[in-house]
């Protein structure tokens, strides 16, 4: 841990931005994916997240790398291909304290993963659950994912010919509380998501477009950083406040509207494309299919509902951590042997 | 009718099967029979004599023939026995199938509109009435189909002199509480006992004679010692997926989970269970809760160790703990759900894809299941990866008689993992170090505060310090210790037990194979064939299992498939001996019965 200087200015641990790096990128020049890990530090940082309760973990993949590339002073956990879910699910069942970040990609989550990312978002697994979203499998070097656009082309010239599966509407259909979409090249959008997300109980459904500059930010390409930034279509400017900063920042009165989360952290919205509720399901699901419809990426809070029970407190799991409970808590007393015997003789 | 209650004396002849027999009962599945054979067996367990169920049941819920066999032995043998003294046929579709395949001599009770009785003149006929018995004994014609069952145990109580008494308290224990139906079925059997009392002469073919073998005994299921031994063992995560026959596993531990594993306080869980979406997730659960410091465990069978089978790989690469029950089934594919076979041996010695060795449990009988399911916990976190329990069909769904479990007072071992302060003083702490030259490493647990201690997992390839790399020698360090890990297993699983009679000529089995081997020694004993028997308990194989091998002049390797999978890892440990191993195998998916084993053996020794 360094130690913060008088130039660096530290958080409410006392610890500076450089406490929340991790190993260098070993990513190409450029990629969308190091500007999404730059924003999960700043985001860490600015929230004050206790480095030690973050878990982190990945699949297979450009996107499944990252997890090194951030918060060294939490636990990574690079499992395998599609199955990081399941690997979130286990340790946070462990260890209800754990502050758990997964990391997937479209191929990782909307094709191998499908099922797992399905199920966890179901059961609501307390994680932020981040999709670095650009259409192509690059590590195996620019194959279509499930995500591509119906018609674009790979660098190749091969077009895609079936219709793409969207992780968004689909973590709204699946009953997800938090689902937003951003845009690698938006960072003050994407910090105070992932602020508002690092509040969130939940599952959080991040899905991030973040151009391949290697294999699909050519001409042709809808993921590259042209495309997007010429059809980025943000829905409001967001403000998240957190619940111990509530006191010192006023909210502006008029048109924003504001959700509070369980902990009474807030977050500010402040509807700037059209007249658009995050917190109704239906009207969400309708802009965002319409928006699609005119090839457009809607960005922002795209559906939020503070309250929905996380997995450990569905299953009314006790409050310390599983994995750390005393034997005397759970080994039952010979008398509870004797009695269980008894009964099967 | 209460008189009819007072046992008659048995007629007994000079070649009375006195607690010496088995009996087989042909139904239709979802007819309510599974409680009226239970009840059959616990009476003849209460009279004091040994006795094991069987039930052969199909893959469907309702309309399907289903046997159960129940065979009593004052010897105490409880294999599965190839020959039936008594049949209860209730099944149209497969009466005359059951009548062509009888003993000679068999006793048969059956419903008296099938006609039976012409089919053959060597078996001696009991029909029964037993549409009318039912329609006298109950008042509700709804649960006529389900009472009717119960007519034929008391039948059969009273051929084979089972005191009504304990067929009543059978019936009480059965159905715990619910007091309508215990009294409408003592009904019906009391009813079958009368009419059997005043209708059919007396038999000398087979009898119960009280005695006083089971006192103190309990009857239980694999499955439920599997799941009592995780419970004591304390396991905090349950990741799981149903099949058949390993879903009673948990389930019977969620059942006492409910009502040992609450937080008398706050009425709040000490244990997370989830169902999850398939067995690979359910593997994954395991493992990263086990990584995160919990005792965790799902059950499954072969398919489902199938699925797993990429998590069980990380798990071993990563050093992540689990345990993995597989009550085995007969494979491959979907094969026979519903019938036992032990043949993933091979597939849980070396799940998964690159080099894998794992530690596999193979309890022999109740207590063990409930000991090694309580060990299992132990070694997971002691080695820091899955560990196979693995049981079959025959072990884990069928009923045994057993001594009362023993209450595991030795302390759990949660094995190397440091905390805070020790990672503070720790120098040049590395998460796959070989500190101790046992090949086990010390770890650290997610949330560990202080700023020491993190590390980054991953399934590709690691130093010793959990970096990334791709370095020959990085990737040779940690594969060889891992081999080297598990080479220290060998002195902490379970060590073979042994039923030497004297001899150079070896059997080695393992699992549910144990009471047909048992039986069969004795039968080749008898007939001058002595042998040395020895129960492999786990892999890795231990210093006493290499001896055996070595000073034996022959080992019949007994199994239950048919690839000779366990002789197969044996002719690989011991390439010097590989001659040496004889195949004696069982695998039609019924449970093995001695006569199979004696018959090959004598084959192999007469060549």
């Amino acid at each position: 841990m360094t130690t913060a200087t008088a130039s660096a200015p530290t958080n409410k641990l006392g610890l500076t931005k450089q406490d929340y790096v991790g190993s260098k990128s070993t990513l190409c020049a450029g990629c969308g994916h190091d500007a999404i890990t730059a924003q999960i530090i700043s985001a860490a940082f600015e929230s004050s997240i206790e480095g030690h309760r973050v878990t982190k973990y990945s699949g297979i993949g450009c996107s499944s790398k990252t997890p090194a590339y951030f918060i060294n002073q939490g636990w990574g956990f690079n499992s395998v291909h599609g199955r990081m879910p399941a690997i979130a699910t286990g340790a946070s069942l462990a260890n209800r304290n754990l502050i758990n970040i997964g990391v997937s990609g479209d191929g990782d989550s909307m094709s191998i993963g499908m099922g797992q990312f399905v199920h966890a978002v179901r059961r609501n697994i307390p994680m932020i659950y981040i999709i670095e979203d650009n259409g192509v499998y690059g590590l195996t070097k620019g194959q279509f994912s499930a995500t591509a656009d119906q018609g674009s082309h790979l660098k190749s010239g091969s077009v895609n010919n079936l219709p793409p599966i969207d992780p968004c509407t689909l973590a709204i259909e699946l009953g997800c509380g938090f689902v937003a979409r951003c845009f690698s090249g938006n960072p003050k959008q994407l910090n105070a998501i992932l602020k508002a997300a690092f509040a969130y109980e939940g599952t959080v459904v991040l899905d991030i477009i973040s151009p391949c500059v290697t294999f699909n930010n050519h001409d042709t390409s809808t993921r590259s950083y042209k495309h997007v930034k010429d059809h980025d279509f943000p829905l409001h400017d967001l403000g998240f406040i957190q619940y111990s900063e509530i006191e010192e920042v006023e909210i502006p009165a008029g048109q924003t509207e504001v959700v509070t989360f369980p902990d009474g952290s807030k977050v500010a919205i402040k509807a700037i494309h059209e007249s658009y509720d995050p917190t109704d399901r239906f009207s969400a699901m309708k802009a965002i299919h319409e928006s699609m419809a005119k090839g457009e990426f809607l960005t922002g809070l795209l559906y939020i509902n503070p309250t929905q029970p996380p997995l450990p407190q569905v299953l009314n799991l006790v409050d310390e951590p599983l994995a750390t409970l005393d034997e005397s808590l759970v080994k039952p007393s010979p008398a509870v042997l004797e009695e269980i015997m008894r009964s099967l003789m | 009718m209460a008189a009819s209650l007072a046992t008659p004396a048995p007629a007994l002849g000079a070649k009375t099967r006195i607690n010496d027999f088995s009996i087989q009962v042909a139904t239709v599945n979802g007819s309510g029979s599974q409680t009226a054979n239970t009840v059959l067996l616990r009476a003849i367990f209460q009279m004091g004599v040994f006795v094991s169920g069987k039930n052969l049941f199909p893959s469907n819920i309702a309309g399907l023939p289903t046997w159960f066999t129940i065979r009593a032995s004052a010897k105490g043998y409880v294999a599965r026995k190839a020959s039936n003294e008594m049949l209860i046929l209730m099944n149209p579709e497969t009466a005359k199938e059951d009548i062509a395949k009888a003993d000679v001599g068999a006793l048969v009770i059956y419903d008296e509109p099938l006609q039976l009785d012409k089919l053959r003149s060597d078996l001696a006929f009991i029909p029964v009435p037993f549409q009318k018995l039912v329609t006298a004994s109950c008042p509700e014609p709804k649960l006529h189909k389900l009472v009717k069952n119960m007519i034929y145990v008391g039948v059969a109580a009273r051929q084979l002199n089972v005191d009504m008494e304990e067929v009543k308290k059978a019936i009480t224990k059965q159905l715990k509480g619910k007091a309508k139906a215990i009294e409408i079925n003592q009904a019906a059997a009391v009813a079958g006992y009368d009419w059997a009392l005043e209708n059919l002469p007396d038999q000398d073919h087979i009898k119960v004679v009280r005695d006083n073998k089971t006192q103190g005994l309990i009857i239980v299921d694999g499955n439920e010692a599997c799941a009592l031994g995780a419970l004591f063992a304390g396991v905090t995560v349950v990741g799981w997926y149903p099949i058949t026959p390993a879903s009673s596993l948990v389930e019977t531990f969620i059942e006492y989970a409910e009502e040992y594993r609450k937080d008398p306080k706050t009425g709040k869980s000490t244990v997370a269970i989830v169902q999850m979406e398939d067995e690979l997730a359910s593997a994954g659960v395991v493992l990263a809760a086990g990584w995160a410091g919990a005792r965790s465990m799902t059950s499954t069978a072969g398919p489902g160790v199938s699925l797993m089978s990429e998590f069980i790989g990380l798990g071993y690469y990563v050093e992540a703990p689990g345990v993995f029950f597989n009550v085995a089934r007969t494979g491959p594919s979907t094969g026979l759900p519903t019938r036992t076979q032990q043949s993933d041996v091979e597939l849980c010695a070396k799940c998964s894809h690159g080099d894998t060795q794992h530690i596999n449990l193979f309890p022999g009988n109740m207590e063990e299941c409930f000991q090694f399911a309580y060990d299992a916990f132990d070694l997971a976190e002691w080695f820091q990866t899955p560990i196979f329990v693995v049981t079959d069909l025959d072990l884990g769904m069928q009923n045994w008689s057993s001594k009362p479990f023993t209450y595991p007072t030795r302390p759990y071992n949660r094995g190397k993992v440091l905390n805070e302060q020790q990672l503070a003083e720790a120098k040049d702490w590395g998460r796959y170090k070989d500190v101790d030259g046992d090949g086990i490493c010390y770890r650290s647990l997610p949330g560990t505060p202080g700023g020491k201690g993190s590390y980054f997992t991953r399934g590709s390839g690691h130093n010793a310090y959990a970096q990334y790399s791709e370095k020959p020698e990085d990737y040779v360090e940690v594969v060889d210790r891992l081999k080297r890990k598990y080479e220290t297993a060998k002195t902490h699983v379970p060590k073979p037990v042994f039923r030497n009679l004297g001899s150079a000529k070896g059997i080695l089995a393992f699992g549910s194979s144990d009471p047909a081997v048992i039986e069969a020694q004795d039968i080749l004993a008898e007939g001058g064939l002595k042998t040395d028997y020895l129960r492999l308990r786990a892999l890795p194989f231990t210093a006493e299992v290499d001896a055996f091998v070595s000073e034996k002049k022959v080992v019949y390797v007994v199994e239950q498939n048919r690839d000779g999978q366990l002789a197969n890892l044996f002719k690989e440990g011991y390439p010097e001996f590989a001659t040496k191993f004889k195949s004696v195998l069982h695998y039609n998916g019924h449970a093995i019965d001695a006569k199979c084993i004696v018959d090959q053996i004598t084959a192999f020794e007469q060549k």
